[in-house]
């Protein structure tokens, strides 16, 4: 089983990015399961949402506690809220920032995960698709950093979703994380020292 | 057809492959994502010819059910926690005058205070009212539990409440199979009242019935739900042989033929503790899981023999009988009476609290090693407890429990 | 124009009979014909004002829909009194689920229908002014806006009369009841409270809402008939002297409620869309006193210690009714001389 946890803000898609994950496991003939943190929500208020997937049914609901990889769709939860709870040292870390992780004051933090990535999704968002809504690039570049869903998936997902120009908007976005990623991943040294 | 959704959008999905004739409903959280993808479905004309009433409360709700469905028709309704309490009244009204409606209850706790979250409390509090009470573990069978429903409803002129935890499964997106419409109107056929409002042939409904017959009405309706006993399986596996998968049915053992421990719920918990049960498995311990999908009526025998053989059950409950301890634990030792066993009660996951592996885990350890109370609440916080136990001793004027309790967790948080 | 206007020569008699009219001009209540929805053998009190009004209305609309008409009835005397167990009284489909719920159980049976295809069968929601304009106020409401296609008839006798008279919502100001006690500086139930479910469901805008009494069979039945031309939500409030609640004589229910609009206490009238349409004119208008004075409920206004500002008071919200519906035209005489 391959469990995910997706934090963010209220407002931000964090349940949409969790589901759409679990969409394009499903659209790979894969069991997967997408549910939030539940509650009144509210914009701006820290959301979580979880995501498993595995090849045998699901049968457990409750809330990731050991993820295998956390995806962080607002950098300012850093320090706020406890993100990297349960995470391995082994576990892959996807956060949504074009700023360095020095800068976030995240050294020390990250400095006990093996597979750090940094995506400037929020950045490409607005390029591609004139919102600041970074789940579709954050799928795509969870899906080149972890393997566990291919890219190809992922527009599926997308188009399933969303129409039209929204949908165009987040599978180029999504394209180009996807490519960033793979890039980063092929240079490890340089996302390290960032 | 397979398809990943949302657990409220199968249920949806399975009520409009029934045919509902009239659906009424008043907004709850969390079960209003179902609603609203049925009054979709009415509006945009995809289910028809149906009529969506849109209520002004639950009374209302569970009413206009009444009369729709004492008029013949096949209705629907939907609530959760202080919903179901406000249909009280009515919703004894239904089941003493033999009406077939289902309605989902999204289990969700009641307040005060007030909670949105999953436990049983609401269901539990009307296991009284004459309804059936069926309980859902995954969203495929809440699915298909639904479609179960009507046909057990409409063949003892009985209502059916389908028992789902409200967001736990509700608002959990996950792969389910949707049937057919074919398949479902075969194994569902239309609604052939035994009694209805009929201007050719008048009836009068609804008459007040005195000490002369008010025991052998009550009676009826107990033998109705004993009935249901032979019904609910019977029907679980048409469905089975009809859609080709297993949902429904009294109980559902786990890994219980030789256990030496069996751990009794309801639920979608039932699938956090399948994955404990085989673990501890794996570390050679003989235990195993009853899930109760039917608690109303409670099946005595199925559960008698699937524990009987036990040397220790472990009822965990998310509910609780303030005053006494357990529901389902008083309902399952009455079926084990006269068996010699080591029982414990866990209350569990109240108001939404999660129940984890490595709570169940810890909570089965001492179980084992019959280190349990016979009363226990998983996971309680005894130092939050105790401090408020502490001030309403020392102060009159202590102030209101849950705002302190809240304000100690806040200050333990920041400090 | 509102209701029939005949006249009847024989003065001082309460005869529905109709010999000298045409056929097609006489009451439902006078044709051997008619269903009796409510039959013989109810266990009403001698003298009911409920049971007479319910057989008028529902004769009318049966009349008027062809017998293709189902009843849903709040818990109260009316259902109480029709369905004694093992009998009923009830010769068409009749549902009685909660008090508080009629409304809402009679837009049930009415979706159903509609459901069913089955818009010739119409319904009819009932039941008295407790399980109305209290506790199923809400449910009534609802029906209400939602423009369910619902006939809701209130039989108003201003109190909870099958649990032993308490008061209601729509018990009138002065009277006493086992809740308003005639006792004290104040006997009686308060003024300054109590609603006007005619005027609220005008409120609501439904197509049809009218008042009617018991004294006037052929505005009721008509009432009824022109109800049943209605889609939608209709509500018709019927005044119903109850001679136990009441303490009147058991055979003077229908002069009691004559009284009632006479004296201006209750007004007769139609209303579409929440507009006044028509008004019943009172021909000779009565002092309030005239009516008071018929009933044990009102006693302690008179006798030894007489409550004369009570009467002015009452008189008061006569005199204002008159005013805002115009039921009095100004060439007539009111008659308080």
């Amino acid at each position: 089983m391959f469990q995910v946890r997706v934090h963010g803000r209220g407002g931000q898609g964090v349940v949409t990015t969790a589901e759409l994950l679990s969409v394009a496991a499903f659209s790979e003939g894969r069991h997967a399961q997408a549910f939030p943190t539940f509650g009144s929500e509210r914009t701006g208020a820290p959301v979580v949402g979880f995501c498993r997937i595995d090849d045998k049914p699901i049968r457990t609901h409750e809330p990731v506690a050991c993820p295998d990889a956390v995806i962080i769709q607002d950098a300012t939860l850093l320090h706020q809220v406890d993100v990297f709870d349960g995470l391995a040292a082994d576990g892959y870390l996807l956060i949504n920032t074009s700023r360095s992780l020095g800068d976030l004051g995240l050294d020390s933090f990250v400095g006990r995960f093996d597979r750090v990535m940094t995506v400037p999704a929020s950045e490409l968002a607005m390029k591609h698709l004139r919102r600041p809504l970074p789940g579709a690039v954050l799928l795509a570049a969870c899906a080149a950093l972890t393997g566990q869903i291919r890219l190809a998936s992922v527009v599926a997902a997308i188009e399933g979703r969303f129409s039209g120009q929204v949908a165009a908007g987040n599978i180029a976005a999504a394209d180009a994380a996807y490519e960033m990623v793979r890039s980063q991943m092929k240079e490890p040294a340089r996302a390290e020292a960032d | 057809m397979l398809k990943q959704i949302e657990g409220s959008r199968g249920v949806a999905e399975a009520v409009a492959l029934c045919r509902p004739e009239v659906i009424c409903a008043y907004p709850i959280s969390p079960q209003t994502h179902i609603v609203e993808a049925l009054s979709t479905l009415v509006k945009s004309g995809e289910l028809a010819p149906c009529e969506f009433v849109n209520v002004e409360s639950e009374f209302a709700a569970m009413s206009v059910a009444i009369g729709a469905s004492a008029a013949g028709a096949r209705s629907y309704t939907a609530t959760a926690s202080q919903g179901l309490l406000y249909m009280a009244e009515p919703l004894y009204n239904a089941s003493g005058l033999g009406l077939p409606i289902v309605m989902t209850v999204a289990n969700r706790a009641i307040g005060a205070p007030i909670n949105i979250w999953n436990d049983h409390s609401d269901s539990m509090s009307q296991r009284d009212s004459g309804w059936i009470q069926l309980y859902a573990e995954t969203n495929q069978e809440a699915l298909d539990l639904h479609i179960q429903a009507f046909r057990i409803a409409e063949e003892l002129s009985l209502p059916v409440m389908v028992c789902m935890d409200g967001f736990v499964l509700t608002h959990a997106v996950e792969r389910v199979d949707v049937p057919s419409a074919e398949l479902v109107d075969a194994f569902l056929p239309p609604y052939e009242p035994r009694q209805v409002l009929d201007p050719d042939e008048p009836v009068s409904i609804g008459a007040m019935v005195g000490p002369d017959a008010f025991t052998e009405v009550r009676y009826l309706a107990h033998d109705k739900q004993m009935q249901a006993l032979e019904l609910i399986p019977a029907v679980a596996t048409d469905f089975a042989a009809a859609f080709g998968r297993d949902s429904g049915g009294l109980v559902r053992p786990y890994r219980c033929e030789d256990a030496e421990t069996v751990v009794v719920a309801l639920g979608s918990v039932l699938g956090t503790i399948k994955d404990t049960v085989d673990e501890l498995r794996d570390e050679g311990v003989k235990i195993g899981a009853l899930g109760l999908t039917s608690f109303r009526p409670f099946p005595l025998d199925a559960v008698r023999t699937a524990l009987g053989h036990a040397r220790r059950v472990v009822v965990l409950e998310r509910a609780l009988a303030v005053g006494i301890g357990g529901i389902v634990s008083a309902n399952v030792r009455m079926a084990l009476s006269g068996i010699q066993l080591r029982g414990y009660t866990v209350i569990a996951g109240l108001g939404g609290r999660a129940i984890t592996k490595t709570s169940l885990r810890g909570m089965l350890t001492e179980a084992l090693a019959d280190r349990l109370e016979p009363l226990t609440f998983l996971d309680l916080n005894r130092d939050l407890v105790d401090r408020e136990l502490r001030r309403t001793r020392t102060t009159r004027r202590s102030g209101p429990a849950a705002e302190n309790l809240l304000r100690d967790l806040g200050h333990a948080r920041i400090g | 124009m509102g209701q029939q206007r005949i006249r009847f020569y024989q003065t001082g008699s309460f005869a529905v009979g109709n010999r000298l009219l045409d056929p097609d001009q006489r009451s439902v209540q006078s044709d051997t014909r008619r269903t009796n929805s409510l039959n013989s053998g109810h266990r009403a009190c001698q003298g009911c004002g409920e049971a007479l009004g319910a057989r008028y209305v529902l004769d009318a609309v049966m009349r008027a829909t062809g017998n293709q008409m189902v009843a849903v009835n709040a818990t109260g005397c009316l259902e109480v009194f029709s369905t004694p167990y093992p009998e009923s009284s009830w010769q068409m489909p009749w549902l009685h689920s909660l008090f508080g719920n009629a409304p809402a159980v009679a837009t049930g049976v009415a979706a159903a229908l509609k459901a069913k295809g089955r818009t010739d069968v119409r319904v009819v929601g009932q039941g008295g002014d407790g399980g109305t304009v209290d506790i199923g106020l809400a449910c009534l409401s609802g029906m209400f806006e939602r423009n369910d296609d619902v006939l809701y008839i209130c039989y108003d006798n201003g109190g909870y009369m099958n649990t032993g008279v308490q008061r209601s919502g729509a018990t009138p100001h002065g009277a006493a009841t086992t809740t308003t006690p005639a006792v004290g500086p104040a006997p009686g139930n308060d003024f300054g409270k109590g609603k006007n479910l005619p005027l609220i469901a005008m409120a609501h805008r439904i197509p049809y809402v009218a008042t009617a009494t018991v004294a006037d069979l052929r505005d009721l039945e008509y009432k009824a008939k022109r109800a049943m031309e209605f889609r939608g939500a209709r509500y018709l409030h019927v005044l119903v002297p109850c001679p136990l609640g009441w303490r009147t004589a058991s055979n003077e229910t229908i002069r009691v409620a004559r009284l009632a609009t006479e004296t201006g206490i209750f007004p007769v009238f139609e209303a579409e869309d929440g507009d006044v349409v028509d008004v019943t004119k009172i021909r000779k208008r009565r002092p309030v006193a005239d009516y008071l004075e018929t009933q044990g409920r009102y006693a302690h206004l008179f006798g030894d210690h007489p409550r004369e500002d009570v009467i002015a008071r009452i008189q008061a919200e006569a005199d204002r009714n008159v005013r805002v519906f115009g039921l009095v035209d100004s060439a007539v005489s009111d008659g308080r001389g």
